[in-house]
């Protein structure tokens, strides 16, 4: 190790600390026995019961979980189409609608939809959320999928073909199983993706419906209380949960974002 | 490529759901902003309608037609956003910020890729993954961890405030400042620097560095003059990676950036919900995709220009 390395690993640890010292600052907090997130006070569950009796946080995280599970269901399928069909196709529309929304500023999806959901006289609530979210997390999945195809040996689909399988039975009994860790971790990543959705979520739920992320953002506006600290570390623990999940079922599409 | 029998109808099942629902809720609801930038506002917010109701038959009339266009279509909005400098000020100011954000994410990755990049295989992935881990949590839980950090009660300003009053500077605010924005957007964007930098610097030649120090150049020497120049385009897709998304963010200045900490998304924002301008807020927003698209578009020319040159 020469001086200049020294120097490297004094800023890359900084660097670090600086990724996670915030993030431990709230997990610690959570169980400090004060109001206040300043001093260290004593140990205590007591936010984490608050948190378990406040009746807005439980039909928040209901609502959360609910989108979650409806958004990655049809995503994934709607991704999964999305990815075969980039992969396998010379499209033009196609990508740029899956891409697009990925890569400009959330907000501009969020009012455009806002718009959109008002002017059909929709009522803002859980069912235009789960729509804005499906659109959003569509390409994620063709993303994952369409990255885990690329990796896909052709010639066990031209050996199958050769062998007589009609393309239904080779798609079903060849890419089916081999793109499906793709498809896992794609349903996975749209689960995170919703669940954590602020922006979007902000401007279709309109008044009807509250999800985590837009408890945690009216409480925060107000004031820093302890039990966001409690929802924030349970949050971060799903989160951690679904990662180790991922890695088992997909090592690489954990890279793919 | 495997031959399907009938290409066609194979093709339109497959991609014809995806390409349908993003139609309805992508395409459709962007060329109604796009189309809404035109218009006036309604007189109870919202838009000024284009279709009334008959009250006698209950029919829908379009109340616009070939003669009266211009009395529903205006390029006000436009025109009132280049003449009021205060919009072009916040388009100008959140391209400092999203600047800025980039500049420190810079400084922070490149150390950081360098020696992932360089360290032994086995470890480089657990490395990559501890950058990407604290990204997957919650974004608001990333910008509330700083309101803890950088409110008046928090160890950061405790600290600095107990140094500053050393030399006899009172205490300083740090929440609902500029800093605060500019801290917490390099805070949620770091990672999306570190992977594009990482994934470029890994590709590097290492002979290339050895053969430039056996003829004699300095440390300095091989970074300027050789990792630098090879790291540009993983520098470029950060870049884009990082000042695209912080460019229309809202969120953040929201929360932490007080009254002038406040930025293009913010404005969006008061337009669609507080002052239900629709029309002026559609502007905004286009005008926002508008940079976008050809700040993205530069970057990909940049890059190709690079490679070409190689």
């Amino acid at each position: 190790m020469t001086k200049q390395n020294k120097w490297l690993w004094l800023a890359a640890l900084f660097t670090y600390a600086f990724l996670y010292l915030p993030l431990i600052i709230v997990v610690m907090y959570s169980f400090n026995d004060s109001r206040l997130n300043a001093e260290w006070v004593g140990f205590t569950f007591k936010w984490y019961h608050i948190l378990f009796n406040d009746e807005q946080m439980l039909v928040a995280a209901r609502n959360s979980l609910l989108i979650g599970v409806v958004t990655s269901f049809f995503s994934t399928i709607f991704g999964t189409l999305a990815g075969v069909a980039m992969y396998k196709y010379n499209l033009r529309l196609l990508p740029v609608l899956v891409l697009t929304p990925i890569a400009i500023p959330e907000i501009l999806m969020g009012v455009s939809l806002l718009m959109f959901f008002v002017m059909l006289n929709m009522t803002l609530g859980l069912f235009s959320v789960t729509l804005a979210h499906i659109a959003f997390c569509i390409g994620f999945v063709a993303i994952v999928v369409r990255s885990r195809l690329q990796g896909m040996d052709e010639s066990l689909l031209e050996a199958a073909r050769d062998l007589g399988a009609t393309p239904i039975q080779a798609f079903r009994l060849i890419t089916m199983p081999l793109i499906m860790p793709g498809i896992i971790a794609g349903a996975l990543m749209a689960f995170t993706l919703s669940i954590d959705d602020f922006v979007i979520t902000f401007f279709t739920a309109g008044a009807g419906a509250s999800t985590l992320p837009l408890q945690i953002y009216s409480m925060i506006r107000i004031a820093v209380t302890p039990e966001v600290n409690a929802i924030s570390t349970l949050l971060m623990l799903l989160t951690l949960a679904l990662i180790l999940i991922a890695s088992k079922v997909a090592p690489s599409a954990l890279r793919a974002k | 490529m495997s031959k399907v029998k009938s290409p066609s109808l194979a093709k339109w099942l497959i991609s014809g759901p995806p390409l349908l629902y993003l139609v309805i809720f992508f395409a459709v609801p962007t060329l109604i902003m796009i189309f809404s930038a035109f218009r006036f506002p309604g007189e109870y917010g919202g838009l000024m309608p284009l279709v009334d109701i008959n009250p006698d038959t209950g029919a829908r009339e379009l109340l616009i037609n070939w003669q009266n266009w211009h009395e529903f279509l205006t390029l006000e909005n436009f025109t009132r956003f280049f003449e009021d400098g205060v919009y072009v000020q916040l388009f100008i100011k959140s391209f400092w910020y999203a600047g800025l954000t980039t500049f420190f994410c810079i400084i922070l990755a490149y150390p950081l890729a360098w020696l992932i990049a360089r360290s032994p295989k086995k470890y480089r992935d657990l490395l990559v993954l501890l950058v990407i881990l604290p990204f997957w949590s919650n974004f608001l839980i990333r910008v509330y961890a700083w309101m803890i950090i950088l409110g008046p009660q928090g160890y950061f300003a405790m600290t600095v405030n107990s140094v500053l009053a050393w030399f006899g500077v009172g205490p300083q605010q740090f929440l609902f400042t500029h800093f605060a924005v500019i801290v917490v957007l390099v805070y949620v964007h770091l990672p999306f620097m570190v992977l594009p930098l990482y994934a470029n610097l890994e590709k590097h030649d290492m002979a290339l560095l050895d053969a430039a120090q056996d003829l004699g150049a300095s440390a300095w020497q091989r970074f300027w003059r050789i990792t630098w120049p090879l790291s540009l385009p993983g520098i470029w897709a950060g870049a884009a990676l990082v000042f695209i998304p912080a460019l229309g963010m809202f969120a953040v200045p929201d929360l932490v950036g007080g009254t002038d900490g406040i930025m293009v998304g913010n404005l969006i924002k008061q337009q669609f919900l507080d002052s239900r301008d629709w029309p002026f807020g559609s502007t905004l927003s286009i005008m926002l995709t508008a940079t976008v698209l050809l700040l993205a578009s530069l970057a990909t020319l940049i890059s190709r220009g690079r490679k070409k040159h190689d």
